[in-house]
């Protein structure tokens, strides 16, 4: 038995929401800048520049990258031989989003009824959490602040085994083509495939935690995210919608055991600015 | 590149072309959802509206909030589509442009077209570039709406590109 003090992830957060949103991870900058040499037009080379430019401006100013911080995702992974002290988790993870956001001037973007009153919360609470039990002693937590410009534009559709690889590749082409210039290209693109209607939906957002760098690790896998990649630039939607070359930085996909009778697929979007962090808490 | 000072008479605004790139300069309101549909519930009502829609341009931004020193935080745009259906509305209360990104609906291009209006693109996702070329920020109405809470914002070479020009015209269409 571990004994683990839930302030630690209270704090743990608070700082991860403040970095999160004014810095780029460095592979995003490397994608961009590979994006600007491959542009060819006025506007597409004016994007880009636009971009990098911001990013630089983001990180002197600590002014967050984009005015929308996002709606916070969390995914906190328990080894079952810890025992938390202290309070409780779930309030300690919604402490360290509400601090985060208010201590770093995030924009708090969430409401507290969907439908109805819409009422602003003022914090940007409650975060979205997802957890996990697992063998161990340790606890990782991964943040996510998901942006809804693009977030509107995903979707999940119920393919059948039939379908196979093309149904696949035509359903993430029909979504980052809908998508267009309103979900703030260039891209990142997280797909789900297998798994339930659910749950889909969540591996295709877990899939955008992973580094631009790393692919599947199953070749097959690979090979269809290089193959996406390559299709949905071959869209020429450009950055911000201008036409030209840089559609999607990565496509990444993350895969599960399924029913025989389906083949669910997710395609979560995610402008550029996918900002998100990852750590263990001792 | 093309300076512009707001508002803008009618002979300017039909020499603008969708895909150059402007500098705006003037007065600006910002609005976007909740706001709009505040606006529409007053205007449906026939009760006064907080600011003279005259003339005037609305930028669909809910910026981060300002940091001690800061006129205001990032403040690029949020996507103008979700705005579409109170387009025609405003546009018949004298609104006369529009800043965001995205593409908009063959109704607000109508209506764009009848009242020799101009939608804007700005950068999406360069809001901390874009917070540096607006140099003044009031209060207006709704606060109780936080980041969507109508202001007024002086900008000062604000970079952005002509996205629907009075014709019609869509910068998202051009090859």
């Amino acid at each position: 038995m571990k004994e683990i003090n839930v302030e630690k992830v209270t704090e743990a957060l608070e700082k991860a929401c403040g970095e999160i949103a004014v810095d780029y991870a460095p592979d995003i900058i490397a994608a961009l800048q590979k994006g600007a040499q491959q542009e060819t037009g006025e506007r597409s080379i004016a994007a880009m520049n636009m971009l990098l430019q911001n990013a630089e401006i983001a990180h002197q100013d600590r002014t967050p990258i984009c005015q929308d911080t996002g709606m916070a995702i969390v995914w906190l992974q328990v080894g079952q031989d810890v025992h938390f002290v202290g309070g409780s988790i779930q309030e300690a993870i919604q402490k360290g989003i509400a601090e985060g956001y208010t201590n770093n001037y995030l924009r708090a973007s969430v409401v507290d009824d969907p439908l109805y009153e819409r009422k602003n919360t003022k914090t940007n609470t409650p975060a979205v959490i997802h957890t996990q039990i697992v063998e161990g002693d340790k606890v990782s937590l991964e943040l996510m602040a998901k942006g809804f410009g693009s977030e509107n534009k995903s979707a999940v559709k119920m393919l059948t085994p039939a379908d196979g690889e093309e149904g696949v590749i035509d359903f993430v082409l029909d979504t980052v083509k809908k998508a267009g210039p309103n979900a703030c290209p260039p891209f990142i693109i997280g797909v789900g495939i297998g798994g339930s209607f659910d749950s889909v939906t969540e591996l295709s957002k877990h899939a955008l935690m992973r580094p631009l760098a790393e692919s599947n690790p199953d070749a097959r896998y690979a090979a269809l995210e290089q193959k996406l990649l390559d299709s949905v630039n071959a869209l020429h939607i450009g950055p911000m919608g201008f036409h030209g070359n840089t559609t999607a930085l990565k496509v990444q996909i993350e895969e599960a055991p399924t029913h025989i009778a389906g083949m669910p697929v997710a395609v979560n979007m995610c402008c550029h600015a996918c900002r998100h962090w990852k750590g263990e808490i001792e | 590149m093309k300076r512009l000072n707001l508002p803008l008479d009618e002979e300017t605004r039909k020499s603008l072309h969708a895909g150059e790139p402007v500098l705006l300069n003037g007065e600006i309101y910002t609005a976007r959802d909740a706001a709009h549909k505040k606006l529409h519930e007053l205007i449906q009502k026939g009760q006064p509206l907080p600011f003279d829609l005259q003339d005037c341009y609305i930028y669909y931004v809910g910026p981060t909030p300002a940091k001690p020193g800061q006129v205001i935080g990032s403040a690029g745009p949020t996507t103008s589509g979700r705005m579409d259906p109170y387009v025609l509305e405003l546009a018949q209360h004298g609104m006369q442009g529009m800043i965001g990104k995205g593409r908009r609906n063959d109704a607000v291009k109508e209506a764009i077209k009848k009242y020799h209006m101009v939608y804007f693109v700005a950068g999406g996702g360069a809001g901390a570039l874009l917070s540096h070329s607006i140099i003044k920020r009031e209060p207006v109405a709704f606060e109780e709406l936080l980041a969507e809470a109508v202001t007024k914002i002086t900008v000062q070479d604000f970079p952005c590109f002509v996205g629907i020009d009075t014709e019609g015209n869509d910068i998202y269409d051009l090859d």
